[in-house]
């Protein structure tokens, strides 16, 4: 086992290895530090954190949760697209083939629309969270402006998936949150108009809010999403309350 | 140009005149130029020009189908059609709120809407719920060939009724 180990160890030393992850680990905290550094992936986190900022008291841990739930959206979204036709009948037919037909397809589709209320819910705690431990405050706050887009962002996905079940729920509620839309004064009704491609909830609108639903909002998310990562490293790493923080 | 611009000394750039501030005005020009013609595009482009929605006025069939103290709802069509001690008159029957489908309770005699709880008399009047407005009336009449026609589109500022 130790000589596996230490054959697997060995790897890091060859050429393969070193074009994949450029710098790679090592013993010292510098080759350590560029191990993270250097990986697009890892980049965005900050290199050391205080250990106090792992503490589940700290944070209830529920940005990760959040972007946990974002994750398990994206992946059971896509699913569900395989199986699902933004188009007036056949959206609700095919809703229903998830639920009935389609092997797994209940379990997918209530999996994102728990994960759906979760997101929402575990957002507005996270911003609860954030604002009642001060974290909002500076140098942290054009982080919570980007926090505020995000949770714009969360709210209009599940209002644009609301619609796709294409039943009378999803009619009605769609009917009256375009019709809240047009009470934006002047330009009220365009608005409903441009958002619906008509004047009723019809095949056209089914198509914008899945395409808001499926492309437009998650790339929007993913964006906001790497700036708010990333500015937790800049703006100091997360808030802990302890007075070295200051 | 009145004034020549004189090359300093030493300089042999191609683009003498073109100080910082000349491109940043050129390049911030532009960039609004196609800002303002991406928003004109955009817009026109979300907005269709054909829809495919159904005719604003609706048939309703001859007058005789609708007895005198009735009230017929038209679901499919969102509307009421009314023959009362006037006469035939049409109503919409979308709720004024927030646009849901509002229902005629016949064992109540009222109109009532599922959503938000408003409740409305036969003649649109609201009494109870959030609903601003009154039912609206619509434009009714009899085509030549002793039609009841129904424009939704047309909500009539006063009550008119249809005398058979």
């Amino acid at each position: 086992m130790a000589n596996l180990l230490e054959e697997l160890a060995a790897l890091r030393n060859t050429r393969v290895w070193r074009s994949v992850f450029r710098g790679g680990s090592g013993e010292s905290n510098l080759r350590r530090s560029l191990a993270v550094q250097q990986n697009v992936f890892l980049h965005l986190a900050s290199v050391k954190i205080r250990r106090r900022a792992l503490d589940f008291s700290v944070t209830w841990y529920l940005g990760t949760l959040s972007l946990g739930c974002f994750l398990i959206l994206t992946v059971t979204g896509i699913l569900l697209m395989l199986y699902y036709h933004p188009s007036a009948p056949q959206a609700y037919a095919d809703m229903k083939d998830l639920q009935f037909v389609v092997s797994a397809g209940v379990f997918l589709r209530n999996l994102h629309r728990w994960s759906a209320h979760a997101m929402v819910l575990l957002v507005f705690a996270h911003m609860f969270k954030v604002f009642y431990r001060g974290a909002y405050r500076p140098p942290r706050e054009f982080n919570w402006v980007i926090g505020v887009v995000l949770l714009m962002v969360t709210l209009f996905l599940s209002y644009t998936g609301y619609l796709l079940p294409w039943d009378q729920l999803a009619f009605w509620a769609i009917t009256v949150g375009s019709n809240i839309l047009a009470a934006v004064p002047v330009l009220g009704a365009k608005i409903r108009f441009l958002i619906l491609g008509g004047h009723t909830v019809n095949a056209n609108a089914l198509l914008r809010f899945y395409v808001l639903h499926c492309v437009i909002l998650p790339l929007i998310a993913v964006l906001f999403l790497g700036i708010h990562f990333w500015r937790i490293r800049k703006d100091g790493g997360l808030h802990t309350g302890e007075k070295t923080d200051e | 140009m009145p004034d020549e611009v004189k090359k300093p000394e030493g300089d042999k750039g191609p683009c003498v005149e073109c100080s910082r501030r000349k491109f940043a005005k050129i390049g911030m020009g532009s960039v609004a130029a196609i800002g303002a013609g991406a928003s004109v595009f955009g817009y026109q482009f979300l907005s269709p020009n054909v829809l495919y929605e159904p005719s604003p006025i609706v048939d309703a069939g001859k007058p005789d189908r609708y007895p005198p103290d009735s009230v017929t709802a038209d679901t499919q069509n969102g509307i009421y059609i009314v023959h009362g001690a006037q006469g035939i008159y049409a109503l919409s029957a979308v709720c004024t709120h927030l646009g849901c489908l509002t229902a005629w309770k016949p064992e109540l005699g009222i109109i009532a809407c599922p959503c938000h709880g408003s409740k409305f008399h036969v003649d649109g009047i609201k009494f109870a719920g959030p609903a601003p407005r009154p039912l609206p009336w619509l434009k009714t009449w009899v085509d030549d060939d002793g039609n009841v026609l129904i424009d939704r589109s047309e909500p009539l500022t006063r009550e008119q009724f249809v005398r058979i």
